[in-house]
């Protein structure tokens, strides 16, 4: 027996003028897992789009990452960084024009307060020249109760740029 | 497809999602787990996790069997990134179909894998079963991976049950498996 439906959208943001980062904040623990979709372009050419969790600058995050960037399948990986990544590395993300850059993000289990945050993403930036999937780890065993999303060294969050988190529950 | 995005900008979202049911590992560990209710109405089946293992070893590969079929009616591709390397690997017609690869006791005890695996036209009676996984996990360290799976059965019957067992050891406290449906 199906316990109901779900996959509620929480909160959504549109950019209108480039700005520096968004934070999704004060999200509920009621939910099982996160997804969060965007579809983004950057201020500036060769960035990434970031994200960080309960305004954690620190560096207890780490990730693995799968790559193609149209002549090579790779991999690569950063320990103790202060980042996650959701799109862009070899390429940097669109700057400029109509074209974006989307990443589905998909934060199980996000508010236990048992084991640390791993978070798996697509992302698709043909237009900037590369396709990735990455595995993010944050080691902290806090319940996540807000996410910023943001770029790389002096690139903002482009007009245009749309940002939404969904929160699933389970049965 | 069933990809969450595609879901979401598909409108109608509440509606065409449902949680069916959730087996979260208690203190004792697991050896396997197994969803023997599909729900009623649902066209795709998606079932999110995170996942550890009591292995005394690096990784335990997750391992995916429909209707209790342990028959070699299974195959299953991967191609994954270990952060040094991106490989490629296709099973033999096996009794399986691997749909993550979790980490074990090798490594810190809050360090879970998160896996989305999404099955497909899960109960059309003309079509074999494919179902596609995106699964990961990072240690900080060499030895984390992100996989991209994709598993047949071949059997046109349709799912009736699920069950997912580690290839070593049992499943870990606090690993969590739950099963969503999607209608069409």
């Amino acid at each position: 027996m199906a316990a109901g439906a779900t996959y509620t959208p929480i909160a959504s943001f549109t950019v209108s003028t480039a700005q520096a980062s968004y934070t999704f904040s004060s999200i509920s623990g009621i939910y099982t897992d996160l997804v969060l979709i965007a579809s983004v372009q950057l201020s500036a050419s060769g960035q990434s789009f970031l994200y960080q969790y309960n305004g954690d600058n620190n560096t207890n995050y780490s990730l693995t990452i799968l790559k193609g960037n149209g002549t090579s399948a790779t991999s690569d990986r950063r320990s103790s960084i202060n980042y996650q990544l959701a799109a862009g590395w070899d390429a940097g993300l669109p700057s400029s024009g109509s074209s974006y850059a989307t990443a589905i993000i998909n934060i199980n289990n996000y508010s236990n307060t048992t084991t640390y945050k791993t978070s798996i993403c697509r992302g698709s930036n043909a237009a900037g020249g590369d396709v990735t999937s990455t595995v993010c780890l944050w080691r902290n065993t806090v319940a996540i109760n807000s996410i910023t999303c943001y770029s790389g060294a002096s690139a903002n969050l482009a007009a245009g740029t749309t940002l939404a988190l969904y929160g699933i529950t389970a049965a | 497809m069933i990809l969450p995005g595609v879901i979401a900008s598909s409108g109608g979202v509440a509606s065409s999602y449902e949680s069916i049911a959730t087996y979260t590992i208690g203190s004792g560990g697991s050896s396997s787990i197994t969803f023997s209710s599909m729900g009623t109405g649902f066209t795709h089946l998606q079932i999110r996790s995170i996942q550890r293992t009591t292995a005394a070893t690096t990784v335990a590969t997750g391992q995916m069997i429909f209707n209790a079929d342990g028959g070699s009616n299974y195959r299953f591709h991967l191609l994954y990134g270990t952060g040094a390397t991106a490989t490629a690997y296709a099973s033999p017609q096996t009794t399986y179909m691997g749909v993550s690869n979790a980490p074990g006791t090798t490594y810190n005890a809050s360090m879970f894998c998160a896996v989305v695996v999404d099955i497909l036209d899960a109960f059309n009676t003309n079509k074999y079963k494919t179902v596609k996984t995106l699964n990961g996990y990072d240690v900080n360290a060499s030895g984390g991976e992100l996989d991209l799976m994709s598993g047949v059965w071949m059997n046109t019957n349709a799912i009736s049950s699920i069950t997912l067992t580690p290839s070593t050891g049992n499943w870990a406290q606090y690993s969590s498996f739950a099963l969503y449906g999607v209608k069409a």
